[in-house]
């Protein structure tokens, strides 16, 4: 007779072998792109000015949009989830829609609300602000792709925070502001860092949304697709192990300081 | 000072219906009841953290059944999860501290941490507390708020029965400051060893609010008389003896031995009826207190029967139907009751 132990084994050796495979999935085309690019060609790429400058581009346009729209998204999941009120459930599903639509179509739809013919474009244009081809206009496409993850990970932050410890602090004589930022907002800091990384990754790989809006200037993801389709993959490698390189350094360090926190 | 006056409010399946009391400036005001019957509700509203449907609380004579939480001077502690998990114990104590000068925030925090006994805790964070330093970190807290009343919800729930006798002194020692305190509690003997008033609360309304030897002495509802042992609750004053780990109870003229770490001075005691044995002659075991007196009813109890015996004060003792018939008692029979002083539980 098997034990329930040996059960138990054996199931966990099926989910390994499972569960493997998937994290193969992941592991085996980065480990190949990074075999397959020698150090002579990687140096060419860290040498050249215009990788170096569309690595940067993707790197600061991604986190201006993270920065600037957590102040509007940060209080937005705040309400989420604290209050109750009608349409919550619709406004949680919008919240989503960029998530699940292509991303093209997002690109397309972020062009329409920044052309000349718009709202924002004009306004833009009275501060002389261009958003056609230019970082402002990567930053929303970056933004509109990337907010739900941060939307999301905030209103689940703000939402395991008891409501009793906001309650007792009101009854010590702080105002619902004060309560916000001394409990609020510290106890769920860790899940608002996550949200943070997240948007700020997935802004800085969107290339579907960005590429619409901005051709030019480059930012990393549009370098690599435009030097794989002008020169082939063996160019375009160097460049794509360079931005991955990157990428993987800054979320290995968030995450870890996230941890500590 | 606090006026509850005919409020009413439904939240979820809690429903509270026109509850009125009293509670002057240094009362120490106990609701007792059982789990469900919406005494944590009732506090809540009293803070302002559910608003009430109906009728009004005054506060000092002014109406506060509408006033903001941050603005009624109410401070409420729970059972536990209270502390800010992310600051230490002194930030704990702090929060409620507005003042500019870093120095006379430092000195209320010390100030107050010495009078709750957590001094040496200040650079803790609240998950490093044992049950009743936190506890006490809690009530610091709001005595740093300087808050009129005291709210507490089942402040000793969680704790262990030392914590518990130590916390019950403070919260003593904070009522006699001059500290007005409601607190709403399932335990009957913490209600006794706190209350100056208590409140008995059943389905969501107070049902009888009176002093502790009232409420005991004649209960008005069920839940009161479903706690065996309330008919032996005798006031007095406890007395140390000297040369001896006894203490003397009196009550009218009469003197029992008690075992008792509580506190010289007025007291209540209670005993429990099966604690006590009858007996024609004075029994020579271990037991310390043995008084003769008078029968002067005996009832028929759910289980057994209940004989009460005039010994000075009455006193109720639960004995078999076998025993009684083997005894042959009967009303006017003088008997002997005899019981151990440490069935004898005084509450100061």
């Amino acid at each position: 007779m098997k034990t329930i132990s040996a059960n138990n084994s054996f199931l966990n050796l099926v989910f390994t072998f499972l569960g493997g495979v998937p994290l193969l999935f992941i592991i085996a085309p980065l480990a190949g792109m990074y075999l397959s690019t020698s150090f002579g060609s990687l140096g060419e790429a860290i040498g050249s000015e215009e990788v170096r400058g569309s690595i940067w581009l993707s790197l600061w346009t991604s986190m201006a949009g993270t920065i600037l729209f957590s102040f509007l998204a940060i209080p937005l999941s705040y309400l989420l989830a604290r209050k109750n009120f009608r349409f919550k459930n619709l406004v949680n599903g919008i919240i989503d829609v960029p998530i699940i639509i292509p991303h093209s179509a997002a690109g397309i739809a972020v062009l329409g609300i920044i052309t000349r013919d718009s709202f924002l474009g004009r306004t833009g244009e009275l501060f002389g602000i261009k958003f056609i081809g230019n970082p402002a206009g990567i930053i929303l496409a970056m933004a509109f792709v990337s907010i739900p993850f941060l939307i999301n990970a905030a209103r689940d932050g703000f939402a395991a925070v008891p409501e009793r410890l906001e309650k007792i602090a009101l009854t010590l004589g702080a105002s619902p502001l004060r309560v916000f930022f001394t409990i609020s907002l510290p106890l769920a800091w860790r899940s608002i860092l996550s949200g943070f990384i997240l948007m700020w990754g997935r802004g800085m790989s969107e290339f579907g949304a960005v590429i619409i809006v901005a051709y030019n200037p480059q930012t990393a993801p549009i370098l690599i697709y435009e030097r794989f389709t002008s020169y082939g993959l063996k160019y375009a490698m160097p460049a794509a192990v360079l931005f991955v390189t990157v990428c993987l350094l800054i979320f290995i360090a968030l995450r870890i300081v996230r941890r500590k926190k | 000072m606090l006026v509850v006056d005919n409020i009413s409010l439904k939240a979820g399946t809690f429903e509270l219906t026109n509850i009125t009391f009293t509670v002057d400036q240094g009362d120490y005001f106990v609701i007792l009841g059982i789990s469900g019957v919406g005494k944590s509700l009732l506090l809540e509203s009293i803070a302002g953290l559910i608003k009430i449907n109906s009728g009004n609380i005054y506060l000092r004579g002014k109406n506060i059944s509408e006033e903001k939480i941050q603005k009624r001077n109410i401070s409420i502690v729970y059972q536990d999860t209270d502390l800010f998990p992310h600051l230490t114990v002194f930030e704990n104590i702090a929060y409620p501290l507005r003042s500019k000068r870093e120095k006379d925030i430092e000195e209320k925090v010390l100030k107050t941490a010495e009078l709750v006994g957590v001094s040496d805790k200040l650079s803790r964070k609240p998950d490093t507390l044992s049950g009743g330093e936190y506890q006490r970190v809690a009530l610091a807290r709001s005595l740093a708020a300087d808050n009129d009343i005291f709210l507490l919800d089942e402040p000793l729930s969680s704790l262990d029965a030392k914590s518990k006798r130590e916390l019950r002194a403070l919260l003593r020692k904070l009522n006699r400051s001059g500290i007005t305190i409601i607190h709403v509690t399932h335990d009957y003997e913490e209600a006794v060893s706190l209350a100056g008033k208590i409140g008995i609360m059943e389905k969501g309304n107070l049902v009888h609010v009176a002093t502790p030897e009232n409420i005991f002495k004649h209960p008005k509802s069920e839940f009161v008389a479903q706690f065996i042992g309330i008919k032996n609750f005798l006031p007095g004053k406890l007395k140390s003896l000297p040369q001896s780990d006894l203490k003397e109870f009196i009550v009218n003229e009469t003197r029992l031995f008690c075992l008792t770490e509580a506190d010289d001075g007025d007291a209540f005691l209670l005993i429990q009826p099966e604690e006590i044995s009858i007996s024609n002659s004075a029994e020579s075991g271990s037991a310390r207190n043995h008084f003769e007196g008078e029968i002067i009813d005996i009832a028929r109890a759910k289980i057994g029967v209940e004989v009460t015996v005039d010994i000075g004060c009455e006193v109720v003792a639960l004995i078999s139907a076998e025993s009684m018939n083997s005894l042959g008692l009967k009303i006017g029979n003088r008997i002997w009751t005899n019981f151990k002083a440490s069935a004898c539980r005084i509450y100061n």
